[in-house]
């Protein structure tokens, strides 16, 4: 096991970063060798130096900020909220049964078609794209948290019961703990749907944010703009999943050791 | 005569038909008693009821009709007299086999260094001694089910009660884990029902064997075991003294088998 990750690590490694090059340079020069006009695939180089120029004229930092945090909050509220109904509605199976339709057309819904209703409702600021990074995080995570409850073997439970343990013991000794690895699956696709939720939000309305800069660049026919705030989202979401990696390896630490990134 | 540790007294158990499944008897007048320190196997085709009957002893089901008694007092629900150990070994894959074997005890709110110390003691008995820090995913399935005996053990029950907890592991393994079973049982005097579709097993390791029918369940044949070495199964295993008692219960379950 170790050996093999070792004699295959190094040169994965390897042809990764290589991959990595092929692609940088590619996207320098491969539009232009083809004739494509700049404006259309505006350079890798065009693009860095577009990113500096943000940081000082459109003040990209601040923007990125506010995304970030929006991002952030949407997804710690989704997340807490999704988990919370999930527990509930597993722990009550009348309570599941009763909502489950309601719950099913929430879910097929398109949460971002929500994005103009927030606007109307709260303005431009910052709680209409946190509404709809909450709602679209809450889904996925409620949606296994719950099935993960119900699939806890009954012989376990029984076990519980048998010791003479409280339906709280239960709660918190077995159901909670066997259903952290798919609530952490859940969190890995919600750090992905909280950005989308935020730029949503962002592109609808109002004056700040990375959405924000996207609208006013592609307004402005500034190709390397747009690549440029897409960089800056990719790095954001990519954050936001590692952030849910680290914290999955911490609390998932005692599972068998798998490859990084491998589900 | 020793004191009955289990009893069965006229005990039906009807499940009641769903959109699903039409209702079954799973077991019919089932009448048993267990003594002190006794070890009583439970034999019978798959799905007569054998598992029902542990439920009910366990008191995660109750009777439709008839009633159950454990050390004299009607079970009404899961008590601390009783533990189960399963084919499955149960073990929460988020602790550690130390914290496993302490999960009844911590239930039963006992004070975490005394847990610790008779965790630690299971242990030693299981030969499990320096597993206490490891998962239950870095253990082999037989070090594994020696894991969930200690846990079952560690309450300190009046009544042990297991579903063929070793049919799922290879044939060595098995040989050896029912040797530990046998003498940690007679060591620590349990009283033990032991649900298994093994003969062989439950003559190596039984006072008397319990024959049920098909479903609905009923016992149809109490066999006492008279030899020697209960404690040590694989001594009885190679006495030819079993061989009669084998015959006879393969005949016994053809018939249990037969009568459609
Ligand atoms: N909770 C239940 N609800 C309905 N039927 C059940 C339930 N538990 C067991 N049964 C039925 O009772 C019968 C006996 O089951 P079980 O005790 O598991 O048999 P065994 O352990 O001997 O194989 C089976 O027909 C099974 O389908
Ligand atoms: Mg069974």
């Amino acid at each position: 096991m170790s050996r093999t990750a070792t004699a295959l690590g190094q040169p994965a490694v390897l042809v990764s970063m290589l991959i990595g090059v092929i692609f940088v340079a590619a996207w320098e020069w491969l539009p232009g060798m083809l004739g494509v006009a700049r404006f259309i695939i505006p350079p890798a180089s065009a693009v860095a130096e577009e990113i500096v120029f943000m940081f000082a004229r459109e003040n990209l930092l601040y923007h990125t900020a506010v995304t970030s945090l929006s991002v952030a909050i949407g997804f710690v509220l989704g997340a807490a909220l999704g988990a919370a109904i999930g527990y509930a509605l597993a722990v009550s199976p009348t309570a599941e049964f009763a909502l489950s339709p309601y719950i099913l057309a929430l879910q097929i819904a398109p949460k971002v078609a929500f994005a103009p209703l927030f606007v109307m409702w709260f303005g431009f600021n910052l709680m209409p794209k946190i509404l709809v990074a909450t709602l679209i995080v809450f889904f996925p995570v409620m949606v296994n948290v719950l099935g993960a409850v119900r699939q806890i073997d009954r012989d376990q439970i029984n076990l519980g019961r048998a010791f003479n343990a409280t339906r709280l013991e239960l709660f918190w000794k077995i159901e909670v703990p066997a259903s952290m690895p798919a609530l952490f699956a859940g969190l890995r696709i919600a750090a992905t749907l909280a950005v989308i939720g935020v730029i949503v939000g962002e592109l609808v309305g109002g004056s700040v944010g990375l959405g924000y800069l996207l609208a006013f660049g592609q307004g402005q026919a500034n190709t390397p703009m747009v690549f440029g705030v897409i960089i800056m989202l990719t790095l954001i979401g990519l954050v936001a999943y590692l952030a849910v990696v680290v914290a999955e390896a911490r609390v998932l630490h005692y599972m068998p050791k798998r490859d990084f990134g491998a589900r | 005569m020793a004191a009955v540790r289990l009893e069965f007294r006229n005990v039906t158990r009807r499940f009641a038909p769903t959109r699903r499944s039409e209702g079954v008897t799973a077991i019919e007048g089932v009448s048993i008693a267990v003594r002190d320190r006794e070890v009583v196997s439970l034999i019978g085709p798959s799905g007569c009821g054998k598992s029902t009957l542990l439920n009910l002893s366990a008191g995660l089901d109750g009777p439709s009709v008839g009633e159950v008694f454990v050390d004299g007092a009607k079970v009404t629900g899961p008590n601390s007299h009783v533990a189960f150990m399963l084919q499955k070994d149960l073990l929460l894959p988020w602790r550690t086999i130390r914290e496993n074997v302490e999960f009844g005890l911590e239930i039963r709110k006992v004070p975490a260094t005394q847990r610790r110390e008779i965790a630690l003691g299971q242990l030693k008995i299981c030969h499990l001694d320096g597993f206490e820090n490891h998962y239950p995913h870095q253990l082999s399935g037989g070090m594994r089910q020696r894991a969930a005996l200690a846990r079952t053990m560690a309450t300190d029950p009046s009544v042990v009660l297991m579903d063929e907890p070793f049919s799922a592991l290879d044939a060595q393994t098995k040989l050896v884990l029912q040797k530990d079973m046998a003498q940690t049982l007679s060591r620590l005097g349990k009283t033990c029902l032991f649900i298994t579709h093994d003969l062989a097993e439950a003559v190596a390791l039984s006072d008397r064997v319990l024959v049920m029918s098909k479903r609905p369940g009923r016992i149809i044949e109490e066999i006492a075991i008279d030899l020697p070495d209960r404690d040590d199964p694989i001594a009885r295993r190679s006495s030819e003294k079993v061989t009669p008692y084998l015959r006879r219960l393969t005949e016994l379950l053809d018939v249990a088998h037969a009568d459609v």
